[in-house]
């Protein structure tokens, strides 16, 4: 009956978009938190250099470094912990050291917590914005260069930023 | 409305078909290829019911190995597929699939119309089920197990740490979601355009209406599922890296995607309850439905809430405060409506002159527990003292009052009301009345102390626990084996009334019964209703 058939249309239509609004959701997920940053992403391209520094307070980052226990690496930050001025730059850096005899391609996946304080933490250099490939037995200082945003609200005064390594995807398909 | 549906028959309206006209089909063909909403109705329930007793076998291979604390019977990883697999079967396999049974005996008995409208679909969407349980149940026999991340399979866990279950969960899953979204489909077109003359819109009963909500509720949240358990599929298969960080996904966006559809899915799980429950308070009370319009409202909101408060399962994951206080606050709006519906319930029978028969003494346990379900969850729903209750056995409590004497219960009670008219003869009331009290003693034996030791810090899904939660775990594990019990005097006075024994019953059944489903013969003839009723 064609009754039937142009409800059972509409009703297919909508479970189809609601298959892709599932799929939407990944997008979707990833643009919210870029604009929120509220699941501790910060920016994956470099910043602008700070235009002023804030000498009022003080900001204390610790750095934390974990890695993928299926991959083969010693990872660790060279600095534990720092204290700073908003807007002041700073360079810091974390070791790695491939402990295997196999060529390893990494990944870093940064983040920092409060998670809603990640979009004032601007890197203008990171390691975790390429890929590092390590020969067999290397050891390797990967630096960070960044500073935290004078806009930083006065909330935030203790930030933890911390990498995971893992192998990269393309390491890992190809193998 | 004022009034009930009094559903009177107008002189043409013949009821049924005379007796000797009621071909069907014979043997198992009749079963396999049938199109007849009241043999997939039953296939429906029947299924339902032996996925019931999978699912509690399940959950006694858990009591019994928490019965004593320490490693009795299982290791924690078949442990771990015990839990997993008997909230699959218990949530997609017996609670949904009872009430799409309830739908396809009752909807078209109840609105006047001769069948589903989609009988063939009707078919496909039943049979595609066993194969989908089968598939699942088999991964038990295999290398490695069944799936063992929890019913809510968050990656990683479903993604790097599942074994090769995983491939078939995910098959398993779709063909779950097919059958519901073609049974969700079939029960909106049925309703939207085979209503008997004069049967509007706010003459519909309730269990109808809840149903409707319900289908819409399905078909706007299975896909969702479809697609998460697809992106765990190549996660975890073809590379992609939907929950894998390494990749630039993201392990938390998995639960987000997947309390979209969680959440709305357990209100699916509950509308049809709260149908049920509407129909048989106001037989036994013999009045009409106190605020039938307030009810449909109800209904209609908790389902747009439904969307909108999923976070509350995620409080723990780091959310940003204010995410947190307006899932907080959209959650604790739900006990709003919630809150109609208990007081309409009391109210109609208020002054009613009230008999207790057993449909009537499993919708009042269903009253009674299905609100203290509800008042964990407004506990469950404050942000701080989630904190606490994340992941222990008070989030287990909560979901078990509100699942088992929720809709179990009005599953049973909807059996119980409606079997009589599906069988032509009553149920042994005294059979009927021991299977409710040991059922109702021995579900809070199983289920009340769960909110102690959940508030004590006994975690969940762990096949072990500290020594101080033994005699309560003892005492939980009894009321368990007692509850399991139970439902075989259920199985009991359900076989006896299949296989014809007990009262004849009468075409109206219960002195109160209002509605159409009551105008046709007990038992119900193969064909009602070929030409429309008209309602007044
Ligand atoms: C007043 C109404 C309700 C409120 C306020 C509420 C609130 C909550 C909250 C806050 C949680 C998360 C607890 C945690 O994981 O820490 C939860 C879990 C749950 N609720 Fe409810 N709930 C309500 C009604 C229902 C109903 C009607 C059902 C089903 C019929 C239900 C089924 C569940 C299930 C299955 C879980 C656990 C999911 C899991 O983690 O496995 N709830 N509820
Ligand atoms: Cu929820």
């Amino acid at each position: 009956m064609s009754a039937h058939r142009s409800l059972i249309n509409k009703l297919l239509l909508a479970c189809a978009a609601m298959f892709a609004f599932g799929f939407a959701l990944v997008p979707l997920y990833d643009v919210f938190c870029d604009i929120t940053g509220i699941n501790g992403k910060t920016d994956k391209v470099a910043a602008a250099a700070p235009d002023r520094v804030d000498r009022g307070r003080e900001v204390s980052v610790e750095f934390l470094a974990t890695h993928d226990p299926a991959v083969a690496v010693d990872f660790a930050p060279e600095t534990a912990r720092l204290r700073l001025n908003p807007g002041e730059l700073q360079l810091v850096s974390f070791v790695v050291e491939n402990r295997s005899d196999q060529p390893i391609v990494t990944t870093a996946v940064p983040s920092v917590s409060p998670g809603e304080a990640a979009r004032h933490f601007m890197k203008i250099e990171c390691f975790c914005f390429q890929e590092q490939p390590l020969a067999p037995g290397e050891r390797k200082l990967m630096p960070v260069q960044f500073y935290v945003d004078p806009e930083l609200p006065e909330r935030f005064k203790n930030l933890t930023l911390s990498y995971r390594l893992y192998r990269s995807v393309g390491q890992r398909a190809s193998r | 409305m004022s009034t009930q549906v009094t559903g009177t028959l107008d002189a043409h309206g013949a009821a049924g078909r005379p007796r000797d006209h009621d071909h069907k089909p014979r043997g198992l063909a009749r079963w396999l290829f049938s199109t007849n909403h009241k043999d997939i109705g039953t296939l429906y329930l029947l299924f339902s019911l032996a996925m019931l007793f999978t699912g509690g076998s399940l959950a006694m291979v858990i009591r019994a190995e928490l019965f004593q604390p320490g490693l009795q019977f299982v290791d924690p990883h078949f442990f771990n597929q015990m839990t997993t697999v008997h909230g699959l079967v218990m949530v997609f396999g017996a609670v949904m699939p009872a009430f799409v049974g309830l739908a396809n005996w009752m909807i078209p008995l109840m609105i006047g119309a001769p069948d589903m409208a989609l009988p063939r679909i009707n078919n496909w969407s039943f049979w595609i089920l066993p194969c989908a349980f089968a598939i699942l149940l088999s991964t038990l026999f295999m290398e490695g197990g069944a799936p063992a991340a929890g019913w809510t399979f968050y990656a990683p866990l479903s993604t790097k740490y599942s074994g090769d279950s995983t491939a078939f969960f995910v098959l398993a899953v779709h063909l779950m979601g097919v059958s519901s979204i073609m049974g969700a489909i079939n029960v909106i077109v049925t309703i939207w355009n085979m209503r008997a003359p004069g049967m509007g819109w706010m003459k519909l009963p309730l269990f109808v209406w809840t149903w409707l909500i319900t289908a819409f509720l399905l078909i706007a949240v299975m896909p969702v599922l479809a697609g998460v358990v697809t992106m765990v599929l190549t996660d975890k298969y073809f590379g992609t890296s939907f929950f894998d960080a390494a990749g630039g996904g993201d392990p938390v966006m998995f639960q987000h995607i997947f309390w979209f559809f969680g959440h709305p899915e357990v209100y699916i799980m509950i509308l049809p309850a709260f149908g049920i429950v509407s129909t048989i308070i106001p037989t036994f009370a013999r009045k009409p439905l106190f605020g039938y319009e307030s009810m449909v409202i109800a209904t209609a909101s908790i389902a747009f809430l439904s969307f909108i408060v999923w976070g509350h399962h995620m409080f723990t994951t780091g959310m940003p405060v204010v995410a947190e206080l307006f899932f907080m606050y959209a959650t604790m709006l739900i006990a709003v409506p919630t809150g109609v519906k208990v007081f309409n319930w009391v109210a109609t029978m208020w002054r009613g002159s009230m008999t207790f028969e057993v449909p009537m003494m499993f919708s009042l346990a269903f009253i009674v527990l299905f609100t203290i379900g509800g008042f964990s969850g407004l506990m469950l729903a404050i942000i701080p003292a989630d904190f606490q209750y994340q992941d222990t056995y008070f989030v287990v409590a909560h979901f078990h009052y509100v699942l088992v004497t929720g809709a179990v219960f009005g599953i049973i009670a909807a059996v119980y009301y409606w079997i009589p008219k599906w069988t032509g003869v009553m149920y042994d009331e005294r059979l009927a009345q021991v299977h409710f009290w040991c059922s109702l003693v021995s579900v809070n034996m199983l289920f009340f102390p769960m909110h102690f030791v959940g508030l004590a810090g006994m975690p969940r899904r762990i096949p072990d626990y500290a020594l101080q939660f033994a005699d309560l775990n003892a005492f939980m594990s009894i009321g368990g084996f007692l509850f399991g019990l139970s439902q075989l005097l259920f199985l009991w006075g359900v076989v006896r009334c299949m296989r014809g024994i007990g009262d004849k019953a009468t075409d109206r059944v219960w002195e109160g019964a209002q509605g159409l489903e009551w105008e046709v013969p007990s038992p119900a003839p193969y064909h009602t209703f070929d030409t429309p009723p008209v309602v007044k």
